[in-house]
């Protein structure tokens, strides 16, 4: 434990709250870390003499004679190549047995990178899944969640994302993970071999929630630190920012804050923003891309959790069960990567923007039809080719354990395109159409 | 407020950016001070002032801040500096040229010079010694890129004056006096080419404001055919996420008719900023052929930038399309998202323990949005020339849900509503206004009516309300078809649905991101709505419901490539053709 000769030590604490615990003491900075009766704690508010302090691990047993030491400094994590293939916890100490990590101190948290330092992002990360790669193209410098339902596999589909991305780094941030999610991430990067380009930083549901609040900050100071001082491209997984946002609300109610919408603090989207925006291109070459997990309650994305997060990130990855085909996929109309037009046609082949179009525009016929259907009606034959169309898209392209490169998942749609419909149907502009239609 | 001595004090509590300050002598609400950290000085902003207390919203981080720290009270309010180069600037919220920073990241107390005090301008006299002149009042000109940029008499300047001097036609720095003026009582003031005005008050060194009244063309066809802006207009686009606000709105500012194009990114993402830094460089003005940069300034103070100067950021935009709304110009205003600002308002109002209104927002929200609002408008000025602010702002509706108190009150501000539907988006039916909720209240001005028929022809207003009606019959149609099937419904009823399809695939939706589809001018929106129109007004012979279908899909097809083809080019006409040989083979002959 840091301690130094001249610190100075309190012993009585005013008051104690389930999250925060308050004591008179001078010459104390914002933001400033602090050990209390063992726990790190960081300071949230100064009124005059009176301190608070938030305690990460909560503040069960704390006495009123407890034991309060100043740091002198905000939360900070070492940075050096040390960090590769290295498990930390939420305060960037080692939980995999191995050595501490000599390296250079940083303040985690740290500024905003200027707007005009920015690079405007134009790399496309291939994944082989077409419900990303041929709809929603990821772009490096992105960030971008997953929605899903709590019980669906997006921990798995993120690791099979992150290992086929041809990035330098990929850096996990845990919160709240299982510890049966947590020992399935470091077997899978432990089998794909790539453990020394992967670094960790992980809170379980074993931890205290509010420690997970340093979670995202310590995975992104480590991720500007390979982007900016070493140029590498970083992807930065965080998952499960719902528990991260269920976090603040948890501080900020027991600070007395008011609550704004479905409990959570007014400030969510800063504080979502805050995060997100760390995903950048430099110029340099460097950048971070983050991909993010935003569990849903019951599909319901206006929730202020998932809302907040779909007004901060580019776009956002739907996952659905499929019934028809058993399958899980990602869903092509509440599916969006925002940074897509950047890339697609241009790195890819040019009739990818209006293939991706039609083949979406045609599976939404299909689900009018369904609903018809549903309601007792006859169908056309339009309608039943639309449906037999839908159910091979969804099976051939959009499932999430399709993985093929991008020329095929076009391929494939122009099959889909000629078996079922005509090329009016189709309605893609007629110079392209002459050039791929498949007879 | 100028003092002799500044007021100081020294910090006494802080929570996040909400700082208490003890005073020791007069402070003002909305006073700026800085607060000494170290060798940092951190601006900031009194919100509020309770006997020797003053609350200052501070535009930095605080982290390390320290109760005892000290801090000055500057004595004016928060103000951004007026002059020529402010043209392709990127500044942040409070006016910093972002450029000028040093490093990638941003630093914490730097603050850098909106203007170059070095450089050279060509100045020409537009006043005469003896003339009279008044706040805002055009001294002489300097062109800025390709805009004439008039000098005036700082508005800050509030009585009669006379000029005594000015220099000569020739090249000045910014700084140096270029006229002397008196007032009555023989006091002299020198005047540059820079004046200083405060953000938050509105400039008014014009005559008087009439209602719009002239057509302010964008290029989209949802707004200019169905619900159109006006100079000096104001509107509104609020929507889901994702449903297209940003996109929109960049489409306007790259189309408009504007002299210049202010966009304000507030508290939205830095990608979409660097966006335009990187397209705009490139980008012509089709009217002017020069780049579109040159035309347009940038007041970035994206999410992750302080939440307090993303509240000032809306205002410093508006006070820069004030100053040069008084040089006769025809600006528009962008600001994305006004519901940022709003939640910036929320996040401090939380902070000084005030009683929420709804959504935990202050009270007084309608208030200041409406203000705000109504800083836009045409107007006179006093030489007779006229100016415009038009101003769009977007909303996003917590939830999606449009009776949130951000996009209510808007509401009563705008005279626009271009709402985004979440349904029109997911079918990518782009740009995804809801042409049926939406309005422009301007189309019920009865000088907005005499201005469309004076340069669009008797007919239009009368096209336009009709494709209106097509399109909610066909809404009604399809509602009708949902609920008794295909076969159980008059055959009418598939011809009124797909008449409105028609409209829907070939006026509404418009293509952002094709070279030729994303602006399309007014003479050709007028030559394709009377097209549409006048197939929606055929007569079919159609033998069942499959063959409506059907039919009007070729047609929208052909309809399409002629939006994607040049105006009039062959391609364009060879598709006519073709379109016309269609209708009229299945057309009713009477
Ligand atoms: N006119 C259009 N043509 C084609 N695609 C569009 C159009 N408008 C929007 N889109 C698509 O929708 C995406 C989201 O649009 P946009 O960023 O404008 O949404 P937004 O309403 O501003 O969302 P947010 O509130 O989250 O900022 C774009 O990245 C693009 O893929
Ligand atoms: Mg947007």
């Amino acid at each position: 434990m840091e301690r130094q000769a001249f610190q100075k030590i309190y012993t009585h604490l005013t008051n104690i709250t389930k999250a925060t615990v308050t004591l008179e003491a001078g010459d104390v900075g914002y933001e400033e870390m602090a050990i209390v009766h063992g726990r790190l704690a960081q300071v949230v508010k100064i009124m005059g003499k009176m301190i608070t302090l938030q305690v990460f691990s909560g503040t069960e047993g704390i006495p009123t004679d407890a034991e309060i030491l100043f740091l002198g400094r905000p939360p900070q994590l070492k940075v050096s190549d040390e960090l590769s293939g290295r498990f930390f916890n939420a305060y960037g100490d080692p939980i995999d047995g191995g050595p501490e990590i000599n390296g250079e101190i940083r303040d985690i948290g740290s500024p905003s990178v200027n707007p005009v330092r920015r690079k405007q992002p134009s790399q496309l990360i291939a994944t082989g899944i077409a419900g990303i790669d041929l709809n929603n193209s990821l772009v490096s410098g992105q960030k971008i969640p997953f929605f899903a339902d709590p019980d669906q596999p997006y921990n798995q589909v993120m690791a099979s994302v992150a290992l086929r991305a041809k990035t330098d780094k990929i850096i996990l941030g845990g919160m709240g993970l299982t510890n049966d999610d947590y020992l399935y991430f470091k077997n899978v990067f432990e089998n794909a071999g790539a453990l020394e380009k992967i670094i960790s930083f992980v809170n379980t549901t074993d931890n205290p929630p509010v420690e997970r609040l340093l979670i995202p900050d310590m995975a992104l100071t480590a991720a500007e630190y390979f982007a900016v001082d070493k140029n590498e491209s970083v992807l930065v997984l965080l998952t499960d920012m719902t528990l991260f946002a269920d976090a603040l609300s948890i501080v900020s109610n027991r600070m007395d804050q008011i609550p704004s919408k479905d409990s959570m603090p007014g400030s969510l989207y800063s504080d979502l923003a805050r995060i997100y925006e760390k995903a950048v291109q430099f110029p340099s070459g460097g950048s971070i891309t983050i991909i993010a997990v935003t569990t849903l309650s019951g599909g319901d994305i206006t929730h202020a959790i998932p809302d907040n997060t779909g007004y901060i990130t580019e776009g956002q990855l739907f996952l659905r069960r499929d019934t028809e085909i058993g399958k899980v996929i990602v869903d092509p109309f509440r599916s969006l990567s925002r940074l897509k037009q950047l890339v697609i046609g241009k790195q890819t082949r040019e009739d990818h923007p209006q293939v991706m179009n039609a083949a979406i525009r045609l599976y939404a016929d299909a689900s009018n039809a369904r609903t018809k259907m549903e309601n007792g009606f006859d169908l056309t034959d339009y309608d039943e080719r639309t449906l037999e169309y839908a159910k091979a898209y969804s099976e051939k392209l959009l499932a999430i354990d399709v993985n093929v490169d991008t020329e095929t998942m076009l391929s494939i749609s122009w099959d889909l395109f000629s078996t079922h419909f005509s090329k009016a149907e189709v309605g893609i502009k007629a110079a392209i159409t002459e050039k791929y239609w498949k007879n | 407020m100028e003092r002799k001595n500044k007021t100081t004090g020294k910090v006494v509590g802080i929570v996040a950016n909400l700082v208490i300050v003890e005073t020791n002598g007069p402070v003002a609400q909305n006073e700026i001070c800085f607060i000494h950290l170290g060798q940092e000085n951190l601006m900031a902003e009194v919100i509020k002032i309770v006997g020797i207390k003053a609350y200052v919203q501070v535009f930095e981080s605080t982290r390390g801040l320290k109760v005892g720290t000290s801090v000055t009270f500057e004595g004016h309010l928060l103000e951004v500096t007026l002059g020529p180069g402010i043209l392709s600037k990127n500044y942040d919220g409070l006016q910093n040229d972002l450029d000028k920073m040093k490093g990638v990241f941003l630093t914490r107390g730097e603050y850098t010079d909106p203007l170059e005090r070095d450089s050279l301008w060509n100045f020409s006299p537009i006043a005469k010694v003896g003339d009279t002149v008044y706040a805002g009042s055009w001294l002489g000109e300097v062109m800025e890129n390709s805009i004439p940029h008039k000098i005036m008499v700082p508005f800050k300047l509030e009585k009669k004056y006379t000029v005594r001097s000015i220099v000569q036609a020739g090249t000045y720095t910014v700084d140096t006096t270029i006229a002397t003026i008196k007032d009555d009582e023989g006091n002299e003031i020198a005047i540059s080419m820079v004046q200083k005005w405060p953000v938050k008050m509105p400039i008014k060194a014009y005559d008087n404001k009439p209602r719009p009244f002239k057509l302010l063309e964008t290029g989209v066809r949802c707004i200019d055919t169905l619900n159109p802006i006006t100079e000096g207009g104001t509107g509104f686009i609020p929507g889901p996420f994702g449903t297209g606000k940003t996109v929109l709105q960049h489409a306007i500012s790259k189309q408009a008719e504007a002299d210049i194009v202010i966009i304000a990114a507030c508290g939205e993402r830095a990608n979409e900023v660097v966006e335009i830094f990187t397209e705009f460089p490139e980008l012509e003005d089709p009217r002017t052929g020069r780049k579109l940069i040159e035309r347009t300034i940038i007041i970035a103070n994206t999410s992750n930038m302080p939440v307090a100067a993303r509240e000032a950021s809306v205002y410093t935009a508006m006070t820069l399309a004030e100053y040069y709304r008084s040089m006769g110009l025809k600006i528009l205003l962008m600001a994305d998202s006004t519901s940022r600002w709003a939640q910036a308002l929320r996040e401090m109002s939380n902070r000084l323990e005030e009683l929420p209104g709804p959504d935990a927002f202050p009270m007084d929200l309608s208030a200041v949005i409406s203000n705000f609002y109504a800083r836009a408008g045409f107007v006179y000025l006093p030489n007779g020339t006229t100016g415009s602010i038009t101003f769009i702002g977007t909303v996003s509706p917590a939830g999606g849900n449009l009776k949130e108190p951000v996009t209510e009150s808007t509401r009563k501000a705008a005279r626009c509503f271009y709402g985004l539907s979440q349904a029109r988006a997911d079918s990518k039916r782009y740009p995804a206004i809801d042409a049926i909720e939406s309005y422009s209240k301007y189309l019920e001005y009865p000088e907005v009516q005499t201005y469309l028929e004076k340069n669009l022809g008797k007919e239009w207003l009368g096209q336009v309300l009709q494709a209106k009606d097509i399109l909610l019959r066909g809404k009604e149609a399809m509602e009708q078809i949902n609920i008794l099937g295909d076969d159980s419904v008059p055959l009418v009823f598939h011809d009124k649905y797909w008449k409105s399809e028609l409209i829907d695939f070939i006026i509404l939706q418009q293509d952002a991101f094709d070279k030729i589809d994303a602006s399309c001018p007014m003479n050709r929106q007028q030559y394709m709505l009377t097209s549409v129109l006048k197939v929606a007004n055929t007569e079919f012979k159609f033998d069942g419901f499959e063959e409506i279908g059907g039919f009007f899909k070729s047609i929208i097809n052909i309809y399409k490539q002629m939006n994607y083809s040049e105006f009039q080019s062959e391609k364009f006409t060879q598709y006519e053709s073709e379109l016309n040989t269609l209708v009229s083979n299945k057309q009713v002959n009477e």
